[in-house]
């Protein structure tokens, strides 16, 4: 379904280069190409209309219809105008007098309390003195979730049971805050809708007693073209200084980033890349951008395989490999790391420009290629996997029957096998890459 | 324009449904079919979360039935569109828990934040109110404070919540309810699971095992994996379903937070793609605020105008 937008660009310019010169209606049909693109990932519709009308401006303005590559320049001109839209990650400012306020707001389930966590730790580790406030005293355990989470890092919080309104709340809590000297107060809000209309005159309430120096819309980055609406809403009624975007360790393309910026204006601040409490990020615009146009994003790949992959056992392997040495054994340990990373088409997907060889490939295949190469190498002897000359006729027909799969097949994986090792003494041979982590060769 | 949805879901609605899109309202009236109409149309699907493929076909498929049958007016068109919407729906429709049995084993899964543990306190009373005897297992030992969360709801409908200590094991909870269900003659016995994105690895695999669990103390359990649903996640939601369907074939959908104005229109997709039915909608915060899907009710949310 998310086709790389490039490799359609490619195409539909294919198609029409046989006619020579590119005319207006050819960049028409490219524009209905990144339109469909943006709806995928969840740009709001309004919002696409918008920036394909400018797209299309810019893309007769001469530069694409005369270029020798238009998709390129296509490409190009889109993710000029996203990253532009998405506009330069913002900073909090909390320049005023201590205590300066930070609230956030948001729907249910959006990400709110992990975000305070988080945020209280962050700013702890610059110097700021921070005190977390329970103002959720609707959801059950919401309060008793932010004291969880503050005894972890050891940050104080503020609550006073769910008895008391959330305006009296924060105002008790900006007193103890000035007496226990903290510098920043972060408000846990309760998770409301935008047409919850007591609910948000509550949140106005808030904001009156307490003059936060910064409102943060935190949003979910799997919002739908909601996204919009939860955002203007939250906009007027208490008027947002900055947005968080969680959850964008998913695989969603994220597409609201681009509506609710539009819509608010105001920047992102940082977005939320994992459970752990320290997983807080500034946001990079042009990784968002190309990732919101399905273009891969190395950057999460090699940052993914950091995680999945053992560096001590990396570099001994490199240098065996260099030696060519690769034997089974280590052909199948590099397996079981590369699927630590995910499915196979998980995989492909962050590489760019190769989700249009991955149509050919259906990720059932390929993930049960690998099965299957795990199960005939499951089935050879410790001998056999060192020394794959052993493998005579019987013992491939004995490996094969382990294996529940056929002899072709275990003849196949050899002969593939030993191609790799041929290629990895002649890349030993070539000399050396310069040192430092390197992704392990994919084994197939 | 007032939204509604009709019937059940409209009865537990206590907040008015606007569109801020209030031009659609005059999308079906007595008008002519054009151009222009079609582009109207694919908007509102759009905006409803439909997706871009489960767009297309509909209207590709409606302009074939405008030319085959002569309709001329918009509000024709609209009757065949709605007959399309519920056709999608009805066709992975399926009973939840059907058939009998002693214990029924339901777990629900879903990512982080989707609301799954307060659509198991509302299908705690829902299973509750039809008379069967409920138990709920705390299965999410990972986030603070969520099994407090569980128990605060267990008091509040009147269930037993078996629960171990904060950072336990998953499956261990999971077998310990499962024995507890079974000494204390349980009709029912609901899972809560950590919310997870379906895109960590190491979590859909901690999730395999608990599913494992569960197949291995009761015969032909869990009986329906639930996957819970945010009704304003966008496109992401075919992905989170597919990728839960592989790891713990999900056998149902619960469509939570449907009380906004998210029309929730990824079910199409799921129902079209991965053939999953969708149970039940929630409908708001309060425990009563689950009402089973209704097809129809569900269709005329989309584009109902009072």
């Amino acid at each position: 379904m998310f086709e790389d937008l490039t490799a359609k660009l490619q195409g539909t310019f294919d198609r029409l280069a046989g006619k020579g010169k590119l005319n207006e209606n050819d960049v028409k049909t490219a524009m209905r190409e990144v339109k469909l693109a943006l709806l995928e990932a969840d740009v709001n519709f309004k919002v696409v209309k918008d920036l394909v009308a400018r797209i299309n401006e810019r893309c007769i303005g001469a530069e694409v219809m005369k270029s020798l590559t238009p998709a390129q320049q296509v490409i190009k001109i889109v993710n000029e105008e996203l990253i532009a839209i998405l506009g330069d990650p913002g900073k909090l400012d909390l320049s005023g007098t201590p205590p300066q306020v930070i609230m956030l707001v948001g729907l249910q389930g959006s990400g709110k309390t992990t975000t305070a966590a988080k945020l209280a730790s962050l700013l702890r580790k610059k110097k700021q003195r921070p005190l977390l406030v329970a103002a959720d005293i609707y959801r059950p355990a919401a309060i008793a979730q932010l004291e969880t989470l503050g005894k972890q890092l050891d940050i104080p919080v503020f609550s006073e049971g769910t008895a008391a309104a959330p305006p009296k709340i924060v105002a008790h809590a900006l007193r103890q805050a000035r007496q226990s000297a903290n510098t920043v107060v972060i408000l846990d809000t309760a998770g409301r809708l935008q047409i919850d209309e007591p609910m948000m005159r509550e949140l106005e309430q808030v904001k009156e007693r307490s003059h936060p120096a910064e409102i943060l819309l935190v949003a979910d980055a799997m919002t739908g073209q909601e996204a919009v609406n939860v955002a203007r809403e939250f906009h007027k009624r208490v008027g947002l200084t900055g947005l968080i975007l969680t959850k964008i360790d998913g695989d969603a393309r994220g597409g609201a980033a681009l509506s609710i910026r539009q819509v608010t204006g105001v920047p992102i601040k940082f977005t939320g890349t994992g459970e752990k409490l320290d997983a807080l990020e500034p946001f990079y615009p042009d990784r968002m951008a190309s990732r919101i146009l399905g273009m891969g994003d190395m950057l999460t790949l090699i940052e993914k395989a950091e995680q999945a992959f053992d560096k001590e056992e990396s570099a001994a392997l490199e240098k065996r490999l260099r030696k060519g040495e690769l034997d089974f054994e280590m052909f199948l340990s590099q397996l079981q790391q590369v699927k630590k990373m995910g499915s196979f088409s998980q995989i492909l997907d962050l590489i760019p420009g190769i989700s249009s060889i991955k149509n050919q490939l259906p990720q059932e295949v390929t993930d049960q290629q690998f099965k299957r190469i795990e199960a005939i190498i499951s089935s050879m002897t410790l001998a056999e996997r060192r020394n794959s000359r052993l493998l005579n006729a019987s013992r491939k027909r004995r490996i094969a029957r382990g294996s529940g799969t056929t002899v072709q097949e275990v003849n196949e994986l050899l002969s593939q096998f030993r191609q790799m090792q041929r290629m990895m003494k002649n890349l030993g041979k070539m000399g050396g890459r310069g040192g430092g982590f390197q992704i392990p060769g994919l084994p197939l | 324009m007032v939204f509604s949805r009709a019937a059940s879901i409209r009865d537990s609605l206590s907040r008015t449904r606007r569109s801020v899109f209030g031009q659609i309202a005059g999308l079906f009236g007595p008008g002519e079919v054009t151009e222009e109409f079609w582009e109207d149309l694919e908007e509102l699907l759009i905006m409803a979360d439909i997706g871009v493929d489960t767009t297309t076909a509909l209207i590709a498929g409606l302009r074939e039935d405008a030319v085959q049958r002569g309709m001329r007016r918009a509000e024709q068109v609209r009757g065949r569109l709605e007959e399309r919407l519920v056709d999608i729906l009805e066709a992975s429709a399926r009973p939840y828990l059907e058939g009998k049995r002693h214990l029924s084993v339901v777990l629900t899964v879903g990512v982080n934040g989707s609301g799954k543990t307060t659509s198991i306190a509302k299908l705690a009373k829902y299973h509750k109110d039809r008379g069967q005897r409920v138990m709920l297992a705390a299965g999410d030992t990972f986030r603070a404070a969520a099994i407090d969360q569980l128990k605060i709801w267990g008091d509040r409908v009147g269930v037993e919540v078996i629960a171990s200590q904060p950072g336990g094991d998953p499956g261990a909870v999971v077998y310990d309810a499962i024995r507890a269900s079974r000494s204390r003659g349980m009709d029912v016995l609901i899972i809560d699971t950590a919310g997870r994105l379906h895109t960590k690895y190491n979590l859909m695999q901690e999730l395999k095992k608990v599913h494992g669990v569960a197949q291995k103390q009761v015969h032909r359990a869990p009986h329906e994996t639930l996957l819970v649903l945010d009704a304003t996640t966008g496109q992401n939601a075919l992905s989170q379903a597919k990728v839960f369907k592989e790891a713990v074939k999900i056998t149902g959908v619960v469509l939570a937070k449907l009380d906004g104005t998210a029309k929730g229109g990824m079910a199409f997709a799921i129902a079209r793609d991965l053939e999953l039915p969708i149970y039940f909608v929630g409908t708001g915060e309060k425990i009563e605020d689950l009402a089973e899907f209704d097809a129809h009710a569900f269709v005329d949310g989309l584009f109902e105008g009072d």
